[in-house]
This record gives C-alpha cells, sequence and structure tokens, in this order.
C-alpha cells in the first residue's frame, strides 16, 4: 500500500474516532432537557461526559488537521465549498464548550436554563452539522477545475446530505442514550435505556437510508460486506440492550457505526471529494495528496502519537468509569 | 467590501481575540502547577488555597481559549482555501502535529485535573497539571512554527508551482520560531504575572481595611503578589531580551517590516531611532513625518553596530520591484488587483504605532511588577491606597502588548501572506489577495464575520463577568465546603 492510500484510510480512522467519541457525548447534550427532570438530574447527565468531551473534540480538530496535511486540496475544497454548515457547527461547538463550563457557576435558574438551551442547541447542530458535510462529501460538490466551488452558498444542502446530516444526530442520539444507560444509576438509567429502544427503530432509519442510497449510487460490490454487517451490528446491539446488557449495546453501535463509516468512505474511495460538474475536476487520492516526505513525517507522527492518545485517553475512561447517580451530584457551591 | 477585506477583519478579530486567552492560559497553568507542587511538598493550606484559586480563574479563561481555537483552524480552509492548497504540503504538518501532540495531552489532562481532586493520588493529580501546562507551551511552539515558516519559508523546495516540505527539522528549528516562542512565551508568564498582582493586590488592600491582622488568607494574596511581580518582572526582561533577537533577525528575514515599524522613509546611516511622530505618518508621504529620534540607535538595534547602513522604505520598494515584480499577476480571480501594481508598504500607521504601543504597554506593566515588588520587599504590606487600583488597572497592559505585537507582525509582513525569504528557495512567496477563497461569496463572508464577532462580543461580557464574581469571592469562592465523611458526593461536578 502507499502513502496516500494510508492516508485515506486514517483520515477515515479519524473521522470514525470523533463520529463514536463526540456522538455519543452530542447524544448526552440532545437528551437534557428529555431525561434530565430536575437540576439534579440534569446534572448527572453532563458529568457523565464532564471530564471527557474536551478530549472527544480534538479528534474533530486533528480530523481537520491531518486533512489538511495529507490532503490540502481536500481541506481547501471541502472547508471553503462547505462553509455554511461549518460556520454552523463552529458557532455551536462554542456555544456548547462554554456552556459546560460555565453552566454551574452562578446558582441562578435562569442562567443555568439559558446555558442548558445552549447544551442543547450546540448539541443538535454540530451533530447534523458534521453528518451534513461529511455525507455531501459522499455525494460531490460542485467543483471547478481549480477546485473552487461554483453556484450558490446553499450547495451543500442538497437533500441527500440533509439525509446524512439527520442520519449522523439520529446515530448520537441513540448512541447517548445506551451511553448514558451505561454511565448511569438510578431512575435515569431506566429511562434512558427505554428511551432508547423506543426511538432507535425511527432514529438509525436515516443512517440505514443513508447507507442504501451511497451504495446505490456510490458504492461497489465490496461495500454491500459492510454495510450488511452494520445492520447486523444494529439488530444485536438493540437486542443486547433489551436483555439490559448496557456494555454490549453500545460497543454493537460502535462496531455498526464503524461499518457505516467504512461503506461511506469505501465508496468514497479512490475519491476523496468528487465534483459533481466534471469528473476530471474530482479530487482524488493521487491528485490531492500531499508530498512522499511530508506523508512520511507524518506517518512517524502518528505512528507514535496515535498510541499514546489511545492509552491516555482510555485511562481517563478508565478513572471516570465509576456510574454516576443523584446521590453522587454535590450540592452548589459558587460565590 | 470583497472577500478579501473580510477574510482578513475576521482573521484579525479572531485571533487577536484568541490571543487574550492563549497567554493567561499558558502563563497561569506553569503557575498553578508550581503552586499545587508547593502544595505537595509543603502541605500548607495556603498553597492550596492558591492553587484552587488561580485554577479557577484559569478553567474560566480556558474554556473560551479552547473554543476560539477551533475557529483558528478551520478558517484556514474557509477563508484561504488558496492559501491551503498552496502552502499544504507544508504549514498541515505543524498543524496536525499540534492537535495529534499537544491539543490531545492538553484536553485529556485538563479534564483528569479538573475531575481528578480525591479520585487520583495527590501524586498522579499533580503530574496531570504539569502534563496539561508542558501542553499548552507544546502547542503554541507548532503554531508559532507553522507561523514561523509564514514569516521565513525553510525547510523546502519549490516544485510544480508550490513548496514543498523536504526537511520537518528544518521548520521546527527555523531561526524565526526560535526567537519567537521565548519572545512569546514570556509575553504569556508577563501577563500571568500581572494578573496575579492586580488581582492579589486588590484582596490584600481589602483585607487590609476589613479583616484582622491574623487572618490566614492574608498569607495566600500576599504569596501571589509576590509571586506574580516576581514572574512578571522576570518574563519583561525576557521579552526585551527575545525582542532583541527577534528584530535582528527580522532586519535580516523581512526588512520592509523593520522600516515600516520606523517608518524610515530613506535609507540611513547610521540611522536613529524614533521615539515618538508628530507628523502625518502617511504611506503615500513618508516626508511630512517628523519625529524625535535617539540617533544611531536604529543602526545599533538592528545591526549591534552604532554606524551601521539601515535601508529605507524607498529603497526596499525597489528592491522588491526588481525581484518580486512591480505587478500582480493578470488573473480575474484577483478581481481589481488582477495586473495591477503592487503596494510593498505595509500600512504605515499601523506597524509604527503598533510597534510603539507594543513595547509601551509592556514598559507600563514592567513598572507595575517591579513597583509590587518593591512594595512588598521583606514582608512589608502595601498600605498606599492608590496601590491595588494602580495594579489592577495594569492588568490589562500585557494584554495590549501582546496584541499590539501580534498586530504589528502581521500587518508589517503585508502584502504578503507568506513572505519570501531573501536568502532561500526562489518562488515560494504569496501575496495575501491570492490566498483568499474564491468560491466563497461575501454573503458567506460577512455573515461569519458578523456572526462570530457577535457570539465573541457576547461571551466576553460573559468571561469578564465570571471572573469578576470569583476574584471578589476570593478563597471562600473557590474552597469546597467539608463533606461528610459518609457522603456518596463526587469531589467535584459540574
Amino acid at each position: 500500500m502507499d502513502l496516500p492510500v494510508i492516508w485515506f484510510v486514517i483520515i477515515a480512522l479519524l473521522w470514525l474516532g470523533y463520529l463514536f467519541l463526540e456522538g455519543f457525548d452530542f447524544g448526552v447534550g440532545m437528551l437534557l432537557p428529555v431525561l434530565g427532570r430536575d437540576e439534579t438530574e440534569r446534572r448527572v447527565l453532563i458529568n457523565t461526559i464532564g471530564p471527557v468531551w474536551d478530549g472527544n473534540e480534538v479528534w474533530l480538530l486533528v480530523a481537520a488537521g491531518a486533512t489538511f496535511a495529507a490532503f490540502p486540496g481536500w481541506y481547501a475544497s471541502l472547508f471553503s465549498a462547505a462553509y455554511l454548515p461549518l460556520l454552523f457547527v463552529l458557532l455551536a461547538l462554542i456555544g456548547r464548550g462554554v456552556a459546560f463550563e460555565y453552566r454551574g457557576k452562578v446558582d441562578s435558574p435562569r442562567w443555568r436554563r439559558n446555558w442548558d438551551r445552549v447544551i442543547v442547541i450546540g448539541s443538535w447542530v454540530p451533530a447534523l452539522g458534521v453528518g451534513l458535510v461529511l455525507s455531501t462529501n459522499v455525494f460531490g460538490l460542485p467543483l471547478d477545475a481549480r477546485g473552487d466551488r461554483v453556484g450558490s452558498a446553499f450547495a451543500a444542502f442538497q437533500w441527500p446530505a440533509l439525509l446524512g446530516a439527520v442520519a449522523v444526530a439520529g446515530f448520537a442520539l441513540v448512541h447517548g442514550a445506551v451511553f448514558l444507560s451505561l454511565k448511569t444509576d438510578g431512575e435515569i438509567r431506566h429511562r434512558a435505556r427505554s428511551l432508547a429502544l423506543r426511538v432507535a427503530p425511527v432514529a438509525l432509519l436515516p443512517l440505514v437510508a443513508l447507507l442504501v442510497l451511497v451504495q446505490s449510487r456510490e458504492g461497489f460490490t465490496w461495500t454491500l460486506v459492510p454495510l450488511m454487517l452494520a445492520l447486523v451490528a444494529v439488530v444485536i446491539a438493540l437486542l443486547r440492550l433489551r436483555v439490559g446488557r448496557e456494555g454490549q449495546a453500545f460497543a454493537g453501535l460502535g462496531i455498526a457505526l464503524a461499518l457505516s463509516v467504512v461503506t461511506l468512505f469505501g465508496a468514497l474511495f479512490p475519491d476523496v471529494l468528487p465534483s459533481t460538474l466534471d469528473v476530471a475536476n474530482s479530487l482524488t487520492v493521487r491528485n490531492a495528496a500531499s508530498s512522499p516526505y511530508t506523508l512520511g513525517v507524518m506517518s512517524w507522527v502518528a505512528l507514535f502519537g496515535t498510541p499514546a492518545v489511545l492509552v491516555y485517553q482510555g485511562w481517563t475512561y478508565w478513572v471516570f468509569r465509576k456510574r454516576i447517580s443523584t446521590a453522587h451530584i454535590p450540592p452548589v457551591h459558587v460565590p | 467590501m470583497d472577500v478579501l477585506d473580510i477574510a482578513r477583519w475576521q482573521f484579525g478579530v479572531t485571533t487577536v481575540y484568541h490571543f487574550l486567552m492563549v497567554p493567561l492560559t499558558i502563563g497561569l497553568a506553569l503557575l498553578v502547577a508550581v503552586m499545587q507542587t508547593a502544595w505537595y511538598r509543603t502541605g500548607k493550606p495556603q498553597y492550596l488555597k492558591m492553587t484552587k484559586f488561580w485554577g479557577k480563574l484559569m478553567l474560566i479563561n480556558f474554556a473560551m481559549g479552547v473554543v476560539t481555537g477551533i475557529v483558528q483552524e478551520f478558517q484556514f480552509g474557509m477563508n484561504w482555501s488558496a492559501y491551503s492548497r498552496f502552502v499544504g504540503d507544508v504549514f498541515g504538518a505543524p498543524l496536525a502535529m499540534e492537535g495529534l501532540l499537544a491539543f490531545f495531552v492538553e484536553s485529556t489532562f485538563l479534564g483528569l485535573w479538573i475531575f481528578g481532586w480525591e479520585r487520583l493520588s495527590k501524586r498522579v493529580h499533580l503530574a496531570c497539571i504539569w502534563a496539561f501546562s508542558l501542553a499548552t507551551m507544546a502547542s503554541a511552539y507548532f503554531i508559532l512554527a507553522a507561523n514561523s515558516w509564514m514569516q521565513h519559508p525553510v525547510g523546502i523546495e519549490y516544485v510544480n508551482g508550490k513548496p514543498q516540505l523536504n526537511s520537518i527539522w528544518a521548520l521546527l528549528t527555523n531561526s524565526t520560531v526560535l526567537a519567537a516562542f521565548p519572545h512569546t512565551i514570556a509575553g504569556c508568564f508577563a501577563v500571568a504575572g500581572t494578573f496575579l498582582v492586580g488581582i492579589a493586590a486588590w484582596h490584600l488592600a481589602r483585607k487590609h481595611r476589613t479583616s484582622p491582622s491574623d487572618d490566614p488568607d492574608r498569607k495566600v494574596w500576599f504569596a501571589s503578589l509576590r509571586l506574580g511581580s516576581w514572574v512578571g518582572l522576570v518574563a519583561f526582561a525576557a521579552v526585551a531580551l527575545t525582542g532583541d533577537l527577534q528584530s535582528k533577525l527580522m532586519f535580516e528575514q523581512q526588512p520592509m517590516k523593520m522600516a515600516a515599524a520606523e517608518a524610515l522613509c530613506h535609507t540611513e546611516k547610521p540611522a536613529g531611532f524614533s521615539v515618538f511622530a508628530y507628523g502625518d505618518v502617511q504611506r503615500a508621504d513618508c516626508e511630512s513625518v517628523k519625529s524625535i529620534t535617539v540617533p544611531a540607535l536604529l543602526s545599533f538595534l538592528a545591526n549591534g553596530d552604532f554606524s551601521s547602513e539601515v535601508k529605507g522604505i524607498e529603497q526596499l520598494v525597489g528592491e522588491y520591484k526588481t525581484r518580486y515584480g512591480a505587478n500582480y499577476p493578470v488573473d480575474p480571480r484577483l478581481g481589481e488587483l488582477s495586473g495591477k501594481p503592487i503596494d510593498y508598504v505595509p500600512n504605515l500607521p499601523v506597524t509604527y504605532w503598533g510597534f510603539r504601543l507594543m513595547i509601551g504597554f509592556g514598559a507600563i506593566a514592567a513598572m507595575a511588577a517591579a513597583l509590587a515588588l518593591w512594595l512588598t520587599r521583606r514582608g512589608r504590606v502595601p498600605r498606599s491606597r492608590w496601590f491595588a487600583p494602580v495594579a489592577l488597572l495594569s492588568i490589562a497592559t500585557p494584554f495590549l502588548a501582546n496584541s499590539f505585537g501580534w498586530i504589528f507582525t502581521e500587518m508589517g509582513r503585508q502584502p504578503f501572506v507568506v513572505v519570501p525569504n531573501p536568502t532561500g528557495v526562489d518562488g515560494v512567496w504569496m501575496y495575501t489577495a491570492q490566498a483568499v477563497s474564491a468560491g466563497v461569496t461575501v454573503g458567506e463572508a460577512l455573515f461569519s464575520l458578523i456572526a462570530l464577532t457577535t457570539v465573541y462580543g457576547v461571551l466576553a461580557v460573559v468571561e469578564v463577568f465570571l471572573l469578576r464574581r470569583f476574584v471578589r469571592a476570593g478563597v471562600e469562592g473557590v474552597m469546597p465546603p467539608d463533606r461528610t465523611p459518609d457522603s456518596d458526593a463526587l469531589a467535584f461536578a459540574y
């Protein structure tokens, strides 16, 4: 295998890492008003992701940075062409990050209610936005020969991409609910589990539809394999959840996500960003890649950096592995 | 307004804003680590209180630094896609390394530190804040290496009309970053030192009026004041020293930037250092500038020799035209600049005054730190009424100095976004006008600028409100109430 192909795979993995980790923590944010019936319960929800959400979000930065380094043309064209969705993602992430940190800093119901709104919006919008951008990326954008977008600012908002937006948000919602059933205790845990079981058939439908659409439009024969396996994984995950095996359900959904990412990026390959105007304008693993030297340097960095990241991020989850319930929430102490 | 102007405004607004949070985080992170180490070693309660108090302020500020940082990474692709395409082979690497080697460490270990009180062993918990602190500095190094490459491209060859990296080592040891990194880090500690001095002086003055002399919190504020003033003073000395190194380098690497910093129109031998200009510092007519100068000082600052020659703007414009061309290429994407003469002179009022305000505000902050040190000598407690308000006001000065420093260094390299390296590979430079995204509409760019500026403005109000609240509350606001031993409650929760 050659370096550009390896880097295509690494970028797919970075997106997977992002969708997996921040997916469920978006889900927690979306469910804040649904599962958190009072202030203490809302604090339980927020504290399940308190120590980790920032580390999860770095996966987005690294996915974007690695794309910049390994495929500058891809980074440049995608980010400038999908301008508005990315701007909304940015605005939402700004609000969300600040909201977690500032929400508990003033003891006032109004203050907390406002930040809760920011968390909810700040969790829906980036999930939708990232879903939109990634699926637009698979279906293509109207790019000219230099890789610049031709046409309106809303070129990214085509219906297949909108389906992708709902697909990612729906998955995040279900994964978040399962995560909460795994990380909380008491009544919330049961509510989270039954909610996951109730909404999953509807919320996961867009993802299935997206995969089928991608397969029929852009897919190869082999991408049918991960697609089918993804469906199987979803079904198994939900069956395990029914019998109360929350950990297995969480892992099963993670595997389904991984197989979905394989299907999407598999269907994209060897393009990295197709042009809908002219196949000759499409950015490919070949014509958008950095030089072998740069890819080589980045490979060494990734080879040593990534295992370390996995180890210490994994350790964080281990340190904060205990389930949280309303009994664990200390009283508010602020000036 | 076209996309170019809007994109430049957005870069300016978001970068200056981001760099208000960054230096305070970098500076406070290390100081908090030092405080916690002191607590770990001695077990004295005042060090724990210091750790908690300054740590809390650091966290309130850090949240804003993180979220405004994401914008920085995304806007290269969104607004500056032509730039990203041109330099991506080189410039993307340090950015990706920053994410993988620094941001992950930063975010993960800070999470462990915030929530790890009483859950991790004291030793491991202490290690977390040190890991965080080192990672903030590592991230500064990578991003400054990227910026320094734009100021002085090295480690490359020119292939198919684009720079291609051929030595990551050369990029990471660029003489420009070796000077910029210590200068910037010293600027960060100047901010943190002054921050400690201002807030501690205010609390000390309040304690002096309201609490008995055996109030244990007095120790907290006194120790913070002493620490802050030492850190501030050392940092300012380091800023000056590294600034001198950096400007000598700039006279070689970007002579136009330095001539613009001095509004030096004609080549002079020896050249005087302009202290204050009172004429009209305008680019079109630098004849009308009159200034108070120190004879031959500029020659010394530039070359370490009082009698040497320093090139003026006029001569440099001629040289740049010969070397890099008199006109922009004919390209419809350049809009009205296509085929037009290139203006090689940066915006003189901005560079000239930016440079002076940077030095001036830095000097004021240094004096405040020195004053604080003098007033607290041998355990004395400052008695005068005016010291606390002055110290509180001085908190703003290193922030301003940093901002003007960045405005100067980024505006001073115009019209280039990638400045040609006079001794480097031929052909590697890029005009800012060529760097902007061609497919982005004015509507999108303007919406982005307005939306980000509005959100940043609102969040600035919120952050200052929260900081003020926690500052006023002092130690009581951050020390957790005593818990019953059988309680299940977490030591810390959002």
